[in-house]
C-alpha cells in the first residue's frame, strides 16, 4: 500500500542554478549576457581611449567635403569637386553595374557548361569537366589579375589602330579592342521626346514594361479561352506584336542613329567605352562563378529521377515538351538556393575590384577616401553596411522566387 | 546420337559456325567512336569544334612551354636566348624560388624551419585524416601547434611550452570534474588554462627571445606561399570548433545564446573578405588595449577565423536540420544530456553529413587567404605582383608567375577535393 504524498517543498540552493532544468537555461543566458556586456564595454573601453589618444572622434562629416580625386568608370555626373559621399555613390553603382552583368554571365556560361557536362559527347564532357575543375581550383584573384592582364598586355593601344598600314584594325569598323577598353557604338536619339538622353531611355523602359504587361494579357486571355471552349487561340504572332511594336514605333518617332568610336589623337572618341579593369573583373567573376553554377545545373538535372522522364514520354509528350514542363521545373527547384548563394559570391567577390583599379565601392569609400580622410572605422562601416543591405536584398528577392517555385505540399 | 550420322552426310555441317567478327563499325575503338562522338549530326559538329578548341590552346601554349628558358637571370636575358622564338622564361620561377615560397625578408639560412614544420604538417595531420593510422600518433598533433609555432617564429622556446601547459592544465580539469558536470568542467579548464597563462607569462623573463635557439622572426617576415599555407591550415583548424559551437548555438532553446550567433553568422556571411581584412588591417587596432601591439598575422587570422567560422556553422546547421528528429528523441530518451547527446549521438551523425560542406569551405578559404595581398601581405600573389614584378629584371613576366601560382592552387586544392570524395565514399555507411 502506498501513500501519496505531496513533493518535499525544497527550498532554493545555489547548485540548482546549475542542475535543475528549470533554472538552468535562465543561468547560462545570465552569464552569456554579462560576458557579451564585459566585451562591449571592454572593446569599446579600449575604443574611446584610443580615439581620445589619436586625437579622433567619430563623425561623418568628411563625406560632404570635396574628395578630390577622379573615376574613370562612372555613371552618373561626377568630377573631383565632387564629395565624398558623391564617390561613395559612384562606386556603389559601379559595384552594381559589375555585379549585375557578371550575374547575368555567370549563369549562361554555368547553364551551357553544366548542361553539356552532362553531354553524350565524351569529348565535350571531359573538356567542361576540365573547366570546371580548372576554375573552381584557382583562387578568383588570380583569375582577375590573370583577365585583366591579357587586356593590358595581349590587346593592342589604340596607336596600333593609326597609320595607313595599321596593324590593328576596327571590327566591322564599330567595335575597337584596345588595351585601355572596349569601344562599341552608343545608340542615341536624333530628336528624342525629352530633352534630357536619360528619359528617352526611361521612355524605352517604359514601352518594355508596357509590352510585358500587354503579353501577360494575352496569354491571360488566351488561357480564359482554353477553359471556356478547349482550344487555345494561336499566340505566338500576337505576343509577338506585343513586345516588338511599341519598341520599333519609339525607335522610328525618337529616330535611333548609332554613334561610331573614332580614332582621334591618341584615342578612342565617342561610342561607349567600356574600361578594361571592367570588363576583366566582369568576365573573370563570370566564368570563375561558371563554373560553380555549372555544377549547380548538373546536380540540378541528375536529382530529377529518370522514371520522371519516362512518365513523362509515357504520357506522350514529346521531349521539348518533357524537358520544360517536366524535367526543367524540378531541376529548377535544386538549383536555385545555390544560384542565389552564387549571385551573393558574385556581389561580395567584386569586392576585388581594387585589385584592378576598378572603382568600385571598396575602392572609392574603402580605399582611397580611406586613406585621403583617415576616417578608417566609419568608411570601413559604411562599407559594411551597403554590403550586408545589398546581400540581404537580393537573398530576400531571390527567396521569394524561390517559395515561388518550390514543391507546395498539403 | 545425331553427331554420329554428321560424319557421313555431305551437306550437313560437321560443327557449330564459328562466331563472325562483328562488324567493323561496331567494334573496338571504331565503336568507341561512333557512340561517344559522331553519334548524330549535332554530335559531330560538337566533337569537330571540341577539337578546334583543344587544338587552338595547345597550339598556343605547347611551343610557349617546350622551349621555356630556365637558367637565365633576367628577363632580357630570356630573350637573346629565344631570339624571337616563342617561349616561356621559367628562369624567374628558378631564381626567385625562395621568395615565391617564403617570402622575401624570411632569413635565408633558416628556410630549413618552415619546412621541416610542413613536413611534421603532414605527419600531424595524417592522422585526422586517415582514420585507419593508430590513434597514438594524435597525441603529435596536439603538440604540432606549438612546435611549428616554435619553428616558423622562433624565439624562445618558453612561449609556445607555457600556452601548451596551459591547454594541458585545462584538459586536466576537464577529465577531473568534467565527469561529474560538464559546465563546471568547461568553466574550471578556461579559468585554469587562464591561470597558467597568466603566471607563465609573468615568468617569462623579458630577454628570453634574444638569444635563443633559434633566431626569432617577427610576423612581417613571413611571405610567399608559406604564408597561404600557414593561414589556410590555422584558419582552417581554429574555425571547425568555432563553426560547430555557432551551429549548436543557433539551434539552442536559449533565445540570447541563439540571437548572439544569428546575428554573428548572418553580419559575417553578408559582408566580403576584404572588408573585413581591412577592419583587420585598419580598425582592430582600435580595439585592442592602448600601447597593446598585436601584429597584423594575428588580426588577419582573428578575422579569417570569423569569417570561415559563420560558413562553416552554416554548413553543420545544414547537417544537425538534416538529422531526423528521432535520433534527438533516443538520446534524450537513453538519459543522456545535453553535451552527452551532442558528443554521443548527434554531432557524429551530423559531422559525417556536413563533411563535403566543410570541405568546400575550406577549399574557398584556402583560395581566400590569396586576398591578404590587398591589405599589403606578402603572400604569393603579393609577391608576384609587389617586389617580382615590380623589379628590373623581371618586369614582365606575367605568364609564368601567374601560370606557377595558379598551378600550386590548384594541385592543394584538387588535392583536397578529391579527398573528401575518397571520405565520402569512405563514411558512406547507407546500404545503396
Amino acid at each position: 500500500m502506498s501513500t501519496l504524498t505531496d513533493p518535499p517543498n525544497e527550498s532554493f540552493r545555489l547548485s540548482m542554478l546549475i542542475n535543475d532544468t528549470r533554472y538552468r537555461s535562465l543561468t547560462f543566458q545570465v552569464i552569456a549576457a554579462v560576458i557579451l556586456a564585459l566585451c562591449i564595454w571592454y572593446l569599446g573601453n579600449n575604443l574611446i581611449q584610443n580615439l581620445r589618444a589619436a586625437g579622433l572622434n567619430i563623425s561623418y562629416n568628411f563625406l560632404s567635403d570635396s574628395s578630390g580625386y577622379d573615376i574613370n568608370q562612372r555613371l552618373v555626373e561626377y568630377d573631383s569637386q565632387s564629395s565624398h559621399a558623391k564617390a561613395a555613390l559612384v562606386g556603389l553603382l559601379n559595384t552594381l553595374l559589375v555585379a549585375f552583368l557578371a550575374c547575368i554571365t555567370a549563369t549562361v556560361f554555368g547553364v551551357v557548361a553544366g548542361v553539356l557536362r552532362l553531354s553524350n559527347n565524351w569529348l565535350v564532357s571531359k573538356l567542361m569537366a576540365f573547366y570546371v575543375e580548372i576554375f573552381r581550383n584557382i583562387p578568383v584573384l588570380i583569375w582577375i589579375i590573370i583577365i585583366f592582364t591579357i587586356m593590358t598586355a595581349v590587346l593592342p593601344g589604340p596607336r596600333a589602330f593609326r597609320g595607313d598600314n595599321a596593324t590593328s584594325s576596327m571590327l566591322f569598323d564599330a567595335f575597337a579592342f584596345t588595351n585601355r577598353g572596349i569601344y562599341t557604338p552608343m545608340p542615341w536619339f536624333e530628336h528624342g521626346l525629352f530633352a534630357s538622353a536619360s528619359m528617352n531611355w526611361l521612355l524605352v523602359i517604359a514601352g518594355f514594361v508596357g509590352s510585358w504587361f500587354a503579353a501577360r494579357r494575352i496569354n491571360i486571355w488566351a488561357n480564359q479561352k482554353q477553359e471556356a471552349t478547349g482550344i487555345r487561340p494561336k499566340t505566338t504572332a500576337l505576343i509577338l506584336a506585343a513586345w516588338l511594336v511599341p519598341f520599333l514605333v519609339l525607335m522610328l518617332v525618337m529616330g535611333l542613329s548609332w554613334e561610331y568610336p573614332e580614332l582621334k589623337g591618341f584615342n578612342f572618341k565617342g561610342g561607349i567605352k567600356i574600361g578594361g579593369p571592367l570588363i576583366a573583373l566582369w568576365f573573370a567573376l563570370s566564368i570563375y562563378t561558371g563554373a560553380f553554377i555549372a555544377e549547380n545545373v548538373r546536380a540540378g538535372i541528375q536529382a530529377v529521377s529518370k522514371g520522371q522522364t519516362e512518365a513523362a514520354s509515357a504520357l506522350g509528350l514529346r521531349p521539348g515538351k518533357v524537358m520544360n514542363l517536366v524535367v526543367l521545373p524540378q531541376a529548377l527547384r535544386v538549383i536555385i538556393p545555390p544560384l542565389i548563394s552564387n549571385f551573393l559570391n558574385i556581389t561580395k567577390n567584386s569586392s576585388l575590384a581594387i585589385a584592378v583599379g576598378y572603382a568600385d565601392i571598396t575602392a572609392t569609400l574603402g580605399g582611397i577616401t580611406l586613406n585621403q580622410t583617415g576616417r578608417a572605422i566609419e568608411c570601413v562601416l559604411l562599407l559594411m553596411l551597403f554590403y550586408l543591405t545589398a546581400s540581404l536584398t537580393i537573398s530576400m528577392v531571390m527567396n521569394v522566387y524561390n517559395a515561388s517555385v518550390k514543391l507546395k505540399e498539403r | 546420337m545425331s553427331d554420329q550420322k554428321t560424319n557421313s552426310i555431305a551437306f550437313v555441317a560437321d560443327g557449330t559456325i564459328p562466331p563472325s567478327p562483328p562488324p567493323a563499325g561496331e567494334t573496338g575503338p571504331v565503336k568507341w567512336l561512333r557512340e561517344n562522338l559522331f553519334s548524330n549530326a549535332v554530335n559531330s559538329a560538337l566533337t569537330i569544334a571540341a577539337l578546334l578548341v583543344i587544338y587552338v590552346i595547345l597550339s598556343k601554349t605547347l611551343p610557349w612551354l617546350l622551349n621555356g628558358v630556365w637558367t637565365t637571370n633576367s628577363l632580357a636575358e630570356c630573350r637573346e636566348v629565344l631570339q624571337g622564338k616563342t617561349g616561356a622564361c621559367f628562369s624567374v620561377l628558378t631564381e626567385r624560388w625562395n621568395q615565391l615560397l617564403y617570402g622575401f625578408k624570411y632569413p635565408g639560412d633558416q628556410y630549413w624551419r618552415p619546412n621541416l614544420a610542413l613536413v611534421l604538417l603532414l605527419v600531424a595531420i595524417a592522422p585526422v585524416l586517415f582514420f585507419d593510422l593508430p590513434r597514438k600518433l594524435l597525441a603529435f598533433t596536439a603538440i604540432y601547434p606549438f612546435l611549428a609555432f616554435w619553428l616558423i617564429w622562433g624565439g624562445t622556446i618558453l612561449a609556445p611550452i607555457v600556452a601548451l601547459l596551459g591547454f594541458a592544465a585545462g584538459a586536466f580539469v576537464f577529465q577531473t570534474y568534467g565527469k561529474s558536470s560538464f559546465a563546471i568542467g568547461f568553466f574550471g579548464a578556461i579559468v585554469a588554462a587562464f591561470a597558467v597563462w597568466l603566471i607563465g607569462g609573468a615568468l617569462i623573463p623579458d630577454g628570453a627571445s634574444d638569444n635563443a635557439m633559434l633566431q626569432a622572426v617577427p610576423s612581417r617576415d613571413l611571405g610567399g606561399f608559406m604564408l597561404n599555407l600557414m593561414l589556410g591550415v590555422t584558419c582552417v583548424s581554429l574555425s571547425l570548433p568555432l563553426g560547430i559551437a555557432l551551429a549548436l548555438g543557433r539551434q539552442s532553446d536559449m533565445p540570447l545564446i541563439k540571437w548572439i550567433c544569428v546575428v554573428f553568422i548572418e553580419f559575417v556571411r553578408g559582408v566580403p573578405l576584404i572588408t573585413l581584412l581591412f577592419v583587420a588591417s585598419v580598425m582592430l587596432a582600435y580595439f585592442f588595449p592602448p600601447e597593446s601591439t598585436v601584429d597584423l598575422f594575428l588580426r588577419v587570422v582573428i578575422m579569417i577565423t570569423m569569417f570561415s567560422a559563420a560558413y562553416i556553422a552554416e554548413v553543420i546547421r545544414g547537417g544537425l536540420a538534416a538529422l531526423p528528429k528521432g535520433q534527438y528523441e533516443a538520446a534524450d530518451s537513453l538519459g543522456l544530456d545535453y553535451p552527452q547527446a551532442m558528443r554521443l549521438i548527434i554531432l557524429p551523425q551530423a559531422l559525417k553529413i556536413s563533411i563535403p560542406g566543410i570541405v568546400n569551405v575550406a577549399v574557398g578559404l584556402f583560395k581566400d587567404t590569396t586576398l591578404v595581398s590587398v591589405i599589403s601581405m606578402f603572400d604569393l600573389v603579393g609577391m608576384i605582383r609587389g617586389p617580382i614584378l615590380a623589379s628590373t629584371e623581371w618586369n614582365g613576366v606575367y605568364w609564368e608567375l601567374l601560370g606557377f601560382a595558379a598551378l600550386l592552387f590548384f594541385v592543394v586544392c584538387y588535392g583536397i577535393s578529391q579527398y573528401s570524395q575518397w571520405l565520402e565514399r569512405r563514411l558512406a555507411t547507407d546500404h545503396r
